[in-house]
């Protein structure tokens, strides 16, 4: 054979060897161990890396529950049988999580509202709100140029017609897009409260009627109609009470402005 | 002077991205945003920059001595420069924990990338010295991580761009490499 086959193919060889042995010898004395805690609870999270625990990521919430006592309830995807999964492995009591799902408190599409300028830029809410306050006539309502429905990790929100909203079987609330929305429009809320007013607007009756069909006037029917307290008002505005969510069919077919719908 | 243009010529004549077309791979796989591409240019610069002085050495102090440097050189430098990324990669997660936190998860990604492979051969093409190798090596990440912070401010401008419909996504990103490549063929005559 050839000496120069030989020869490189032992010389490759050999600095093969020696990076090898210089691995194995670092990564037994040098590697930092890692608690094999961590691996387990990863793989009891959910996986789907959605950020919505205020983590890094499924791998990087494992470490902060194992290391640092980060609360065991933040997975929402995984809700609360994840959270038990990981108490009963980690043998620590779990709080009970509710099941939240993200909603945009605006139902004024482009059938019900004005836009007062015809808006060209960047099709972003953060731009368009960014421009003279947007177009929409409604200075709190709903730009829709889908701000939300971009960061949104499982496409659970849609804009149709100028409007955001949310499926309510895909949410995980995981509250990317409460961050994204310029406006602070989207709220989560529990997944057992069904009826909702959908209208973020502090206005008078007036300028509200003026910009949009089914914004919230401030005639407080709703309240005394939900006389338990289920409905406050912030100002000329109707606001529902999550922590006791209203039940009363009657709102919706009452409500004059017919923002109190069912979502 | 010598080092300052072959700096200025490997980072902008030169650029690795946008005129040798190496490293297109990272280029165009992680400039979504600044933050992801300012750890791939730390990263990028740090393996350059080692890989440069390992392979020169190995290159003057074995392969040349025993006359293998013809056609063991490509082998050689990819298996040296992988292990030793990762040997620092083991290095680093000890005694450098937050830089590793930084770098890291780039560390795997770029050890076999043709830009660091490229660096070295070119080093040993241009029969620079030790010195030389290290700063051209250094200089040329810096121009790669240039064109790529260039290029992520650039497309994270597209994403909320409304493009036509069938130039969304990897197509205007793609027109978008290309219109910057030539804006940096500007540049070509400025170091001899």
């Amino acid at each position: 054979m050839d000496p120069i086959i030989l020869q490189s193919t032992l010389w490759l060889g050999g600095i093969g060897l020696v990076s090898a042995i210089a691995l194995a010898v670092a990564d037994k004395y040098l590697s930092v161990p890692e608690d094999p805690r961590i691996g387990k609870v990863t793989g009891l999270l959910s996986g789907a890396n959605c950020g919505g625990c205020g983590y890094a990521g499924c791998a990087d919430y494992a470490r902060a529950i194992v290391l640092q006592d980060a609360e065991l309830n933040l997975c929402t995807p995984g809700g609360s049988a994840c959270a038990n999964a990981i108490a009963a492995f980690l043998g620590k009591a779990a709080e009970a999580l509710e099941k939240r799902t993200a909603l945009v408190l605006c139902c004024g599409d482009n059938a019900e509202t004005v836009r007062r300028a015809a808006y060209n830029g960047i099709n972003d809410c953060a731009a368009a709100q960014a421009t003279a306050g947007g177009d929409k006539g409604c200075t709190y309502g709903c730009l829709g140029y889908g701000s939300c429905a971009r960061v949104c990790p499982v496409n659970a929100i849609a804009i149709s017609n100028g409007l955001a909203k949310v499926d309510k079987n895909r949410c995980i609330a995981c509250g990317k897009c409460v961050a994204a929305c310029p406006r602070k429009l989207i709220k989560l809320v529990p997944s057992s409260a069904v009826i909702h007013v959908l209208c973020h607007s502090k206005d008078k009756g007036p300028t509200v009627k003026k910009v949009c069909g089914t914004g919230c006037i401030g005639c407080r029917l709703c309240t005394k109609i939900a006389d338990d307290g289920a409905i406050f008002m912030d100002g000329f505005l109707a606001v529902v009470d999550y922590t006791k969510p209203p039940t009363h069919d009657e709102l919706i077919a009452k409500c004059p402005s017919h923002c109190i719908r069912k979502a | 002077m010598e080092y300052l243009l072959l700096i200025i010529s490997a980072i902008l004549v030169n650029n690795f991205v946008l005129s040798r077309f190496l490293g297109i791979c990272p280029f165009l796989g992680v400039s979504k945003n600044i933050s992801t591409a300012l750890g791939m240019s730390g990263a990028v610069i740090f393996v350059i920059a080692i890989a440069s002085a390992a392979t020169w050495c190995l290159q003057k102090f074995l392969l040349e001595p025993l006359g293998l440097e013809k056609f063991l050189q490509t082998l050689s430098f990819i298996l040296v420069i992988a292990a030793l990324v990762q040997l620092i990669d083991i290095v680093m997660k000890r005694f450098a924990p937050p830089l590793h936190a930084a770098l890291g998860i780039f560390l795997p990604l770029i050890t076999t990338n043709c830009a660091v492979l490229g660096v070295a051969v070119l080093n040993m093409q241009e029969g620079y010295g030790f010195v030389k190798s290290v700063v051209f090596g250094t200089a040329a990440a810096v121009g790669f991580s240039f064109a790529l912070l260039i290029f992520t401010g650039l497309r994270e401008k597209i994403e909320r761009a409304d493009p036509p419909r069938c130039f969304r996504g990897v197509a205007i990103s793609l027109v978008t490499a290309g219109l910057l490549s030539l804006a940096f063929m500007g540049f070509s005559g400025l170091v001899k």
